[in-house]
């Protein structure tokens, strides 16, 4: 193929982009590294959607080949076709053409771990009864090999009927040549026999496919024989109503279930090939692989799981601190420029007090946030959350789940929509709704603004020993929050979500080091979800926020003439009369207005009407409440450069009392660490409960655990206190 | 003998496995059925669940699962 030229120009010097003519589906088993290599074949050349109807992330991307480009579909990772979870349903669905708007591949790439060889054969022998053509790529050989083992490509393709198989290493790019040639000859691949592990489940597929009239494909029909329980369609049902059917069932499955005699047959076959095409050599005794397997070990896991958890809360507050120092100096800056530029008028203040202060005070927490979803995206590449559900499992068993849910907990800590979604793997209804309820408990991202605010601004920046005070305050908050979920799972489970005990089994993978690339590209999509928050939902918040805090303007000048009426008054500082003058206008507004037909509620607290009014307007989104705060105390005030905190500090009720005691900010972030204000949470629990009653409860029930923990908190603390 | 009863480290051919009860079924698709060398690595605090391998894929199981499979133990080395 000398003459890949077009007008004498050769093909790979043309700069155009092809469009991509054949679309192949990336699948593998969960931790094979198919997210690494789709990365790698893609770049930045990919896009997130979901699949219609279903939560599911979707991701396509292109690659480009010498002579075309191929669109590649990244299912979620799964061990089987057998369809337990949604994850698996839908890699099921997309590769058999089931989804709507999602064409069915025409190809597929099956990603097969060099170290996990033996359950990595099994899907890959049901992926070839598929019959569309076919590439297996072999991840993580430079690990088999440091772990001793070696495998005999050819030997493995030919087991495979002669589908190509292709070693790469993703990190290094090893391989990945070879890989897009084979991928470029995917549309001329020659049809395949049958696979080898089963052949007599092919063979009366293909027959009844024949007795069809060949309208249904064999592997449809293979899915409806091994899995009798799930909807068929018409047309199948009335295939599988012809009378050799029984006595097929029969000498297939001999009485037993379907699919235990499928693992029968495939793993049978699996062992051999397993034999066949592993070449042992002396394994390279490597330090981090005796360090990991002695870490593994129960204890040492344990202690290192809890230290991992300390580490997170320390590094979310020392490393962040110096950038937000940065970022929040800058917004003062800008603040006070604006002012500058524009003189003292409505939309200076508007620029200065409603957009700067209120956006800024959010974005402050950029840092922090970043910090904490790094540490979450790493512990979930490294295989790190997978040991943790491992180690929890006994302690979630006190509490009527299984080790199951702590992964979904885990992704609560970063936040509680993707983890309400990460539960559809969990099997049991009621163990997926009680983890559901105790996921928007655990401490998300959009809490962390308002603790890391109230902690900077009224927790001494002490050390005890090693350890940071404002550290360990925020640990204890973390603690709260577990503490909540996990009673409240409890309850439910032995009243309304009674049921029989879980049953657990996961698969443990090994740890890993995170692939670089990977964990910016997901980090990045967290940054671009938060800044959007940001630029829309609270920009919105804080310009409304502004408006209803700005008007009607109070007739300051003859506040002021009416508030001097006589010199013989000792004369009133300037700065003090407009800090007057800005209480006055923040009072007479519409926001403050407002604020005082609240104030009642919340008085019990210690919460004056501008906490109050913050605080309502979270409830649509947490992060909000700072930007509400930074605007509120922002407008009018005379010290624009004063940080958020010491403007928290200095607040007082009329009479001169401080409104920031110990008692009412402790009391405060109970309540934050309880009540649910997250829109998006409710709506992912109506989704994917599938009814009002669950998002409807968990409010009512939040909001009033934070309320009475925040009430207690604040009366039992000041009778302590005086 | 059954699954539930090895000792940590030590290694055992599955023998026979009870398809009936819950869970079983699922914990084949992951590798373990009759004819498979499994080892037992070690229990979490408290005893369980179990992490066993197969083919140097660990699994976690609970000793109720594991209860149902079978085994015949090599001898310890």
């Amino acid at each position: 193929m000398n003459t890949k030229t077009t007008f004498g120009v050769p093909l790979e010097q043309v700069l155009i982009r092809r469009k991509a003519r054949i679309s192949v589906a990336v699948i593998g088993n969960p931790n094979s590294g198919k997210s690494t290599l789709f990365n790698r074949l893609t770049g930045l050349r990919q896009s997130t959607g979901n699949y219609p109807g279903v939560t599911v992330e979707k991701h396509v991307g292109t690659t480009q080949l010498t002579a075309c480009a191929v669109e590649l579909i990244d299912l979620p990772g799964i061990y089987c076709l057998s369809g337990h979870s949604a994850d698996e349903r839908i890699a099921v669905d997309v590769l058999l053409g089931r989804i709507a708007n999602t064409p069915k591949p025409s190809g597929l790439l099956v990603v097969v771990d060099a170290t996990h060889l033996y359950q990595g054969l099994y899907l890959l022998e049901q992926l070839l009864e598929v019959s569309i053509p076919t590439v297996v790529a072999i991840t993580m050989s430079d690990v088999a090999l440091a772990n001793g083992i070696s495998l005999d490509i050819a030997a493995l393709s030919k087991r495979l009927g002669g589908t190509p198989v292709c070693e790469v290493v993703a990190k290094t790019g090893k391989g990945i040549e070879q890989l897009k040639v084979a991928l470029e000859g995917l549309p001329h691949q020659p049809q395949r026999g049958f696979p080898e592990s089963w052949p007599q489940l092919s063979l009366a597929a293909a027959q009844l496919s024949d007795k069809s009239g060949g309208s249904i494909a064999r592997i449809d029909i293979i899915q409806a024989l091994l899995h009798p329980e799930n909807p068929m369609d018409p047309k199948m049902q009335n295939l599988l109503q012809n009378k050799s059917v029984p006595e097929i069932r029969e000498r297939l499955f001999r009485g037993q279930p379907p699919q235990a005699e499928e693992a029968r047959h495939r793993y049978l076959w699996a062992r051999e090939t397993v034999q066949e095409v592993q070449q042992h050599a002396p394994a390279i005794s490597r330090f981090g692989a005796r360090l990991t397997r002695w870490l593994n070990q129960p204890w040492p896991a344990t202690v290192m799981f809890f230290g991992v958890m300390v580490l997170v809360f320390q590094a979310v507050f020392s490393w962040a601190t110096p950038i937000m120092k940065q970022i929040e100096l800058l917004a003062a800056a800008a603040g006070l420029a604006v002012t500058e530029r524009l003189g003292e008028n409505a939309f200076a203040s508007f620029v200065a007090d409603g957009v700067i202060a209120g956006v800024g005070s959010v974005v402050i927490f950029l840092p922090q946030i970043l910090i904490l979803f790094l540490f979450v995206i790493i512990l979930e590449d490294s295989g790190y959350l997978a040991r943790a559900a491992f180690l929890m499992d006994r302690l979630m068993r006190t509490v009527g789940l299984s080790g199951q849910s702590v992964i979904p907990l885990l992704s609560s800590f970063a936040c509680a929509v993707p983890a309400i979604m990460a539960t559809r793997v969990i099997p049991d209804r009621r163990d997926r709704i009680a983890t559901i309820l105790a996921a928007p408990f655990m401490t998300c991202s959009a809490r962390l603004p308002i603790y890391a605010l109230l902690i900077a601004a009224f927790v001494p920046q002490q050390y005890l020993g090693v350890l940071n005070v404002q550290g360990l305050v925020l640990f204890g908050l973390y603690l709260l929050g577990i503490a909540g979920g996990l009673i409240t799972a409890r309850l439910l489970k032995s009243s309304a979500l009674r049921g029989p005990k879980p049953v657990f089994m996961l698969s443990l993978p090994e740890f890993r080091w995170p692939n670089t690339p990977t964990v910016l590209i997901k980090l990045m999509d967290r940054v671009k979800v938060f800044l959007k928050r940001a630029g829309t939902v609270i920009f919105s918040v804080a310009v409304i926020v502004w408006f209803l805090a700005y008007y009607p303007r109070a007739e300051i000048n003859s506040v002021l003439k009416s508030g001097q009426p006589s010199v013989s008054l000792p004369a009133v500082p300037a700065p003090k009369a407009a800090n007057e003058a800005a209480a006055l206008q923040m009072e007479q507004s519409w926001l403050g207005r407002m604020g005082r037909y609240v104030e009642p509620i919340f008085l019990p607290l210690g919460w004056d009407w501008r906490v109050s009014s913050a605080v309502i307007a979270g409830f649509p989104a947490r992060e909000v409440v700072v930007a509400v705060m930074g605007t509120l105390y922002a407008v009018g005030s005379e010290a624009d450069d004063a940080s958020l905190t010491q403007k928290l500090r200095s607040a007082t009720w009329p009479d001169g009392k401080a409104i920031f005691t110990m008692p009412m900010v402790l009391g405060l972030m109970v309540f934050y660490a309880w009540c649910l204000q997250c829109a998006a949470t409710l709506a992912t629990i109506r989704r994917e409960t599938n009814s009002w009653r669950w998002p409807v409860f968990a409010w009512g029930y939040m909001t009033s655990l934070g309320y009475l923990g925040a009430l207690v908190i604040y009366q039992a603390g000041t009778l302590i206190w005086s | 003998m059954t699954l539930a009863d090895l000792k940590p480290g030590q290694s055992a051919c599955i023998r026979r496995i009870d398809t009936s009860k819950p869970g079983v079924v699922r914990l084949m698709v992951l590798g373990l059925t009759e004819g498979t060398m499994v080892r037992f690595e070690h229990a979490a605090i408290g005893g369980d669940p179990l992490e066993i391998s197969v083919f140097g894929a660990s699994i976690s199981v609970r000793r109720q699962q594991a209860a149902f499979f079978d085994v015949a133990p090599e001898p310890a080395l």
